[in-house]
């Protein structure tokens, strides 16, 4: 009963990352698209923590869920870092 | 327990699903920042406080909390250096009146 | 002192990380939790005097249940806000705070980012500029009263003389 709804909750989790996706692609700045991918990665705990109760092995997929958590976190300075030194496209912003 | 536990998920995926909708419906950066940076927060905190609820007292509920935590502290700080990274490359936020 | 508790708070998380209670891994953990609270103790909230460090982690435990329910405010407000995206009053706040030290800038930038539609942009010396997402957050942040309980939290009086006994 409880893994069904775990599986349940995964997929919706999954349903979000599909739409989070969407300002991936499209986004129009290179900083939409961070966002996205923060967002897509934060996402991606919890069904990595969920993932872990499907298969009974909570404290494994919890180390893990928290090596994820850490690149993700390291990724998004070193990625908003960059481009603020750098600068971003502000022709790509308004082409849209 | 089990029960609260798996309420808390409820509620964590329900504003995992509210920061990717505000994520794509938003009209420009920051506030697109306020859905992600809030929503995914609180909503990947109660499926974690969630799960270590619903797994009871062991050791795997201390990790999932420590866990949370990390998530808490680390989470506003990778907003805030996308929206300070937004900023210093002077991209105009959406004001109210504007075209999308 | 300040090594200590470094050292107590390294070794929790190792007890609770590493989940092995045999002596060889207890060994292990109290070498690596010393050898890291012997070498790098000071970047540790430099700026709390190290008499007040237990004070400030029991201020800072008090301060979480607080910071919860307005985070879950703050997500009430934004799920409405997709719902109604016409509500939507986007605006930059500009305000000092009198704050000291960079732990407690960080508690209440990260404060402000999480709670009802605010997001700190930049920190310039004791100026925040705070992107707002409506009316209501933007008059939320004129009441100070998070910048008082991070004050307290962290043994900060509020309000007082730059060079306080603070820092």
């Amino acid at each position: 009963m409880s893994a069904t709804f775990f599986l349940g909750a995964s997929l919706v989790i999954l349903a979000a990352v599909t739409v989070s996706l969407y300002r991936v692609i499209r986004g129009p700045s290179i900083i939409d698209r961070i966002v996205g991918v923060n967002v897509i990665g934060t996402k991606t705990i919890a069904v990595i923590v969920l993932t872990g109760h499907l298969f009974g092995r909570v404290e494994f997929f919890v180390d893990i869920a928290l090596l994820y958590a850490l690149i993700n976190f390291v990724g998004a300075l070193a990625l908003s870092r960059y481009f603020e030194r750098k600068g971003v496209d502000v022709t790509s912003e308004r082409a849209r | 327990m089990t029960v609260v536990g798996m309420v808390l998920v409820c509620g964590g995926v329900f504003f995992l699903v509210t920061g990717a909708v505000g994520l794509i419906r938003f009209p420009d950066i920051y506030t697109r920042m306020h859905a992600a940076g809030k929503c995914d927060t609180l909503g990947s905190l109660l499926v974690l406080t969630g799960l270590a609820c619903h797994e009871g007292l062991v050791l795997a509920s201390a990790k999932l909390l420590i866990v949370a935590l990390f998530i808490l502290i680390t989470s506003p700080t990778a907003t805030h250096a996308i929206a300070r990274a937004a900023r210093r490359n002077r991209i105009e936020g959406w004001t109210r009146g504007e075209d999308r | 002192m300040r090594k200590l508790f470094v050292f107590v708070m390294l070794f929790a998380v190792w007890l609770v990380l590493s989940g092995h209670f045999d002596p060889l891994h207890l060994a292990f953990g109290l070498v690596c939790s010393a050898l890291v609270a012997q070498c790098s103790s000071k970047l540790l909230l430099a700026e709390v005097p190290a008499p007040h460090l237990p004070a400030a982690a029991w201020g800072a435990v008090r301060f979480l249940p607080w910071l919860l329910y307005e985070i879950f405010l703050a997500n009430l407000h934004v799920v409405y806000l997709v719902c109604r995206p016409d509500r939507l009053r986007p605006q930059i706040v500009r305000f000092r705070t009198h704050l000291r030290g960079d732990v407690a800038k960080v508690v209440l930038g990260n404060a402000i980012t999480l709670t009802p539609g605010t997001i700190t942009l930049d920190i310039v010396g004791d100026e925040f500029i705070v992107h707002a997402v409506s009316d209501v957050s933007a008059a939320s942040l004129q009441t100070g009263e998070m910048e008082r309980r991070i004050g307290r939290a962290l043994r900060q009086p509020a309000g007082a003389p730059p060079d306080g006994s603070g820092v």
